[in-house]
């Protein structure tokens, strides 16, 4: 079994995505096997951080504390250029449509993904 | 084949004081009530889950509490489809003799029993617990990005969304149950509070105290019977970053095998009871479902078509948007709702024929979907 190199949601500045070698698929949740064929340790690689702006919300009534001291926050689903999407936060007037590039950004205590508008 | 013989729904909003135990039961007795059923006839429970007080095996519980000892018994999950889940199941079970009679009953204190911020965070756990989660992202936020992109591809607005909310506040407003009998208007939605964009107060559900219970029958025990036709499901996801493409969300999948299952054409439905957490989420319901075209279903409740005298009358007591959301029991009141109509039981909400009803109910975030159509024999 292929061990789980750290990425964003364990702490680090980074987002990993799967590719299977077996059938070619692209998977963005972390999984032992190919989500599509059911081959073993499809192999992880890290993202170029590139996308294009799929769908946004911007959040103005958190739940928590923790996320109240942020709003708005705008949240994001991302296509990547690698071929999955993500869920991620970004600047505010982000559109459907942009092109984005990710950096991090600390997000009630952890580093998140931030897109910002390719240069 | 199987009937719902008997229906039972509290008013929504706050009942101080009452459990989610208290509130399944008074559903249920109505219910039984209604059935003209006594406990000892029940022999299969499907129940509800709820969030302020979990347990894990809630189906006996309540039965223990209720004084019944079934045959069949066990709690059903699967979001806001869960009460067309458990009626879909108590079909299958009845029409294949496991069970003779059995209870439908979901109920919470959702609104008196925790705080809303207790809630809301509750429900966001639907999100993936590594990828989606640590965002800070809530129900609204979840449903807010279906709608951004919705109304991209589609050119829908916001004000069409609010449309929405003052259909489902106007059919509150006519029954003594609903959380809300305020009057709104378009322009009240949009002023209201951003929550997360473009959905704002307005264009959210409540949350809610409330119970509701239906009993599921292999045999009629009124003289108008009500037949469950049909039903289908189809799940393509759980969460929003993994759902397919708009045109291929599971709520057109599971129509069109309820409608092969059941021979009916939506031409042939005269009533509607569609799944509404959110404004957005009956817009493309309805659109999915084929009750409405592509970016049109504002338009149709504009023009009246959906009305409780148009030609498509939709969740005549006000919806979960009005009439109020309390987990599970919430989509169980479009049930109730559509058999009063069905059995012409629905007072001053009356419409002229609901003689075949379409039912939807969505979970997640358009994750699970459940489709019946319902049939008024005599």
């Amino acid at each position: 079994m292929s061990e789980r190199p750290a990425d964003w949601t364990r702490g680090e500045a980074a987002i990993n995505y799967q590719t299977c070698a077996a059938c070619g698929h692209v998977q963005y949740f972390h999984r032992a096997f190919c989500a599509a064929c059911g081959a073993p340790d499809p192999r992880v690689a890290r993202a170029s951080g590139k996308g294009r702006v799929y769908a946004t919300s911007l959040v103005c009534r958190a739940a928590t504390p923790d996320t109240r001291a942020h709003v708005p926050y705008n949240i994001l689903l991302v296509d990547c250029a690698e071929g999955f999407r993500m869920m991620a936060h970004g600047e505010n007037d982000l559109a459907i449509g942009d092109d984005v590039t990710a950096s991090f950004k600390p997000f009630a205590g952890k580093p998140v993904p931030f897109f910002t508008k390719a240069k | 084949m199987s009937f719902i013989t008997g229906v039972g729904l509290t008013p929504y909003g706050k009942h101080d004081g009452s459990s989610s135990l208290d509130l399944m039961s008074k559903a249920a007795q109505l219910a039984l009530d209604d059935a003209g059923l006594k406990r000892a006839e029940i022999d299969g429970i499907l129940c509800g889950y709820s969030t302020v007080s979990p347990h894990i095996m809630l189906a006996t519980v309540f039965a223990e509490h209720f004084g019944i000892r079934p045959s069949y018994a066990h709690a059903v999950q699967v979001g806001g489809a869960t009460g067309l889940a458990m009626t879909m199941l108590a079909h299958h079970l009845v029409t294949s003799g496991v069970c003779r009679n059995m209870l439908v009953v979901a109920g919470e204190n959702r609104l008196t029993g925790q705080s809303r911020d207790a809630s809301i965070q509750a429900l966001a756990q639907v999100g993936h617990p590594d990828y989606e989660v640590p965002l800070g992202p809530t129900i609204p936020a979840y449903y807010g990005l279906v709608a951004t992109r919705y109304m991209h591809e589609y050119g829908v607005t916001e004000e069409d969304l609010a449309e929405f909310a003052v259909l489902m506040r106007a059919h509150a407003c006519t029954h003594p149950g609903a959380q809300f009998h305020d009057p709104i208007t378009v322009a009240d939605v949009m002023a209201s509070k951003p929550v997360a964009m473009p959905l704002k107060l307005l264009d959210c559900c409540p949350v809610s105290d409330g119970g509701a219970a239906f009993v599921i029958s292999r045999e009629r025990t009124g003289e108008l019977g009500v037949r469950i036709r049909g039903c289908a499901q189809a799940h393509t996801h759980q969460h929003v970053t993994a759902a397919p493409a708009l045109s291929e969300l599971g709520a057109e999948i599971s129509v069109a095998r309820a409608k092969e299952a059941t021979g009916l054409a939506i031409s042939d439905v005269r009533y509607a009871a569609i799944y509404d957490s959110f404004t957005i989420t009956l817009a493309m319901l309805l659109e999915d479902l084929g009750l409405a075209g592509r970016g049109e279903a504002a338009a149709r409740v504009r023009a009246g078509h959906f009305s409780r005298d148009g030609a498509m009358p939709l969740n005549t007591h006000g919806g979960l948007l009005s009439y109020g959301h309390c987990g599970v029991g919430g989509a169980m009141a479009h049930l109730v709702e559509a058999h009063l109509q069905m059995t012409g039981r629905a007072a001053t909400r009356q419409v002229k024929d609901a003689s075949i009803a379409l039912l939807h109910g969505d979970g997640g975030v358009l994750s699970s979907h459940v489709s019946m159509f319902l049939e008024r024999v005599r």
